[in-house]
């Protein structure tokens, strides 16, 4: 998959030449989490080194550690000429929309949030078409009927990810139980292993034998609790199944390092303004299938889940998306 | 005691050892950044340059010293009257609803009536939730230090709530309130651009600077030019001679913790009705805490304050360019340094007296 959108990268970049890459100065402002988080950060520091392996070319890079510092850092790289300059996440949108207003010639990108402005690119991704098809391997390779989600920081966006878990379930085990909880309603949530393994251990006494983290740092609790009381886990962002091999069902890959690298690799010449939705048809989002996780996947189940990816692609399944009006069809 | 051989000069207590203590911050913050393999000069350089080398550098400075301000004399007011107010943060954070309810609910009224009044309703959410921990220690006794830690816990879980089912509009995925426009503090860089036609760099720094310089004048008014800040100013000196005296140590401790939450509660006039224009989650990032190391080091006296919320502005700014100019120094060794002057400033500022006063007489040949 992803060597596929790599080759159309490259493919992109050969058509059009090279000679804007000399140019480039691409940028990347991580958010409060910071570039080591092992989650949606990481995953975007990945993408930049990558690109930095790939093509040798430097790029500027901020952690933010205040509010005040999400201007200031992006205003920072305008000011120095770095172009294009990317934005982890959708707190920044606010300063990104503010200073790409007063640098037109500049080319932006932030992930996670749109900005409508035509020096803006805006990437996002459906992470409930992938959070669906990983609910429906957990309704199928649950005994009990019972799965668990543990999200992060309370916000709609985990919401999404727990409303798309929770729909698979239900189309793979219509009577089945979802016990959802968040871990809190500030950014400590993102970062909190024990209190995530603590939940977790929680849901695996009301009967979840599968329990899917979509917490960032929380979730590395998550997954442990569920290998130390025998349950399985699923993953978010990055390919988790490494972490505890054969108790990881999958992984819910959301993929913002190739979204990073993408769009330093394409530079100022292959930038393309405007929404770029990043769904399963794009190979933005999906599930992760490894040595790791193999024996625990059955035949049955990777049919069942490759025949409802092509359901909705085609768009004969319709996974509902939490944030388009804050309701989820299933509990 | 060094000390009983004499006395020594007042420059030397307020010029020359705080001096001696930032360089030694400075220069054991030099070691580290050797350590990672970089030039601490240079570095030193960056963060200074960064800092005061250019008016973008004084807007940020001043900008994060206005909210050190403001959080520094919320700490001392209560310190004077012998309670430990850490609460300074949640403080400062519930304020932030009552300014964007009044900013966002009252828009429809002119600014001169507005904003008087998003800043009174930012200061009483302030005053209220330091209020409570005052109540419960002056009528229950329950420590004030404990109350205002959970109370800082309690403000984060219910702001955070409000702000993700009250202030968030449908749809929107940063938690965060819509755009409040009425209740709006015009930057300085706006007000060069109105009033005076000058472009200047763009930087936070906006009004509440002076409302900054007011709160400070005001504390030392309050303390040191009236009744009441006499009864605090003896109850935390001496509470047993404070009661002899007539004071009611409940009443003023009462009082004391709600002029303190006001005072944190001006916060939120510099953060958002100043510069993020929206209630944002999070938005205080630390700064209530960083006003206990500002009161420390400013001895709880306002003009101390001004200047420790300058040195600590001086730091987040230079800090900041320093890690953007060089990545290898990150944001958690610009929070090392930060501490290293905390340390030297604050907790140990009187290691190096007894040599001083050492080395001065003997100077001086007594």
């Amino acid at each position: 998959m992803l060597r596929r959108t790599l080759l159309a990268a490259a493919a992109a970049l050969a058509i059009s030449g090279t000679a804007a890459l000399a140019e480039d100065k691409p940028a990347i402002v991580f958010d409060i989490g910071g570039k080591f988080d092992k989650s949606f950060n990481e995953s975007m520091f990945n993408g930049a080194e990558k690109f930095k392996a790939e093509t040798g070319v430097a790029y500027g890079e901020f952690e933010i550690a205040n509010e005040a510092q999400r201007e200031q850092a992006i205003r920072n790289f305008a000011d120095q000429g770095y172009s294009p300059i990317i934005a982890a996440g959708f707190a920044q949108a606010a300063a990104v929309e503010k200073v790409a207003k007063e640098y037109p010639d500049l080319k932006f990108a932030i992930v996670d949030m749109v900005v409508d402005l035509p020096n803006v690119q805006s990437i996002v991704f459906k992470e409930h078409e992938g959070s669906y098809l990983v609910g429906l391997m957990a309704g199928m390779a649950s005994k009990s009927g019972k799965v668990g989600f543990v999200g992060g920081m309370d916000i709609p966006l985990i919401r999404k990810f727990g409303c798309g878990y929770a729909q698979g379930v239900k189309a793979a085990k219509a009577d089945a139980t979802v016990i959802q909880n968040m871990t809190g309603d500030t950014g400590a949530a993102w970062n909190d292993p024990v209190k995530g393994g603590e939940i977790t251990k929680g849901q695996m006494a009301q009967g979840a034998d599968v329990v899917y983290a979509a917490a960032g740092a929380t979730g590395l609790g998550v997954l442990q609790a569920a290998a130390d009381g025998g349950a399985l886990s699923i993953g978010v962002d990055a390919n988790q199944n490494y972490l505890h091999p054969g108790k990881v069902l999958t992984s819910m890959l959301k993929r913002v390092d190739v979204a990073v690298f993408n769009v330093m690799k394409g530079g100022n010449a292959n930038f393309k303004p405007g929404i770029q939705v990043l769904g399963l048809a794009e190979d933005g989002v999906g599930y992760a299938m490894d040595d790791n996780n193999k024996p625990l996947v059955s035949a049955d189940m990777l049919a069942a889940v490759e025949k409802a990816k092509a359901d909705i692609i085609a768009g004969t399944i319709k996974v509902h998306d939490y944030t388009a009006d804050n309701t989820c069809p299933v509990q | 005691m060094m000390q009983s051989r004499g006395e020594l000069p007042h420059w030397v207590d307020v010029g020359l050892i705080p001096l001696i203590n930032l360089t030694v911050a400075l220069a054991v913050s030099g070691l580290i950044v050797i350590i990672i393999g970089e030039n601490p000069v240079e570095a030193m350089w960056i963060m200074l340059k960064g800092a005061v080398g250019s008016l973008k550098g004084w807007g940020y400075l001043l900008y994060y010293a206005t909210t050190f301000v403001f959080t520094g004399l919320a700490v001392a007011v209560a310190f004077h009257a012998g309670l430990f107010n850490i609460g300074g943060e949640g403080q400062a954070y519930m304020a932030g609803v009552g300014a964007a309810t009044v900013g966002l609910g009252l828009e429809f009224l002119p600014w001169p009536i507005l904003i008087p009044l998003a800043i009174l309703a930012s200061m009483a959410m302030g005053a209220f939730w330091a209020w409570i921990p005052g109540v419960l220690q002056a009528k229950r006794g329950s420590h004030i230090v404990i109350t205002t830690i959970m109370f800082n816990f309690i403000a984060a879980s219910l702001v955070g709530y409000l702000i993700n089912y009250w202030f968030r509009p449908v749809g929107k995925m940063a938690v965060e309130s819509r755009e409040i426009t009425g209740a709006y503090i015009m930057s300085a860089r706006e007000v060069a651009r109105e009033f005076f036609g000058v472009r200047i760099a763009s930087s936070p720094l906006n009004f509440s600077v002076f409302l900054a310089l007011i709160a400070a004048w005001a504390v030392w008014y309050l303390l040191w030019r009236t009744k009441l800040g006499y009864e605090i100013r003896a109850l935390g000196a001496n509470p047993a001679a404070a009661v002899y005296a007539g004071i009611r140590p409940d009443r003023i401790i009462i009082i004391a913790m709600v002029i303190s939450g006001a005072l944190a509660g001006l916060v939120p006039v510099n953060e958002i009705l100043g510069v993020q224009h929206r209630l944002v989650l999070g938005y205080v990032g630390g700064a209530g805490f960083v006003g206990i190391a500002v009161a420390l080091m400013g001895r709880s006296h306002p003009v101390g304050i001004l200047l420790a919320a300058m040195l600590f502005g001086l730091l987040y700014q230079g800090g900041s360019e320093l890690s953007f100019a060089k990545p290898e120094i990150n944001r958690d060794m610009v929070v090392v340094i930060q501490g290293l002057v905390i340390l030297f400033m604050g907790a140990l500022e009187y290691a190096f007296r007894p040599w001083v006063a050492a080395l001065f007489f003997k100077v001086e040949g007594k």
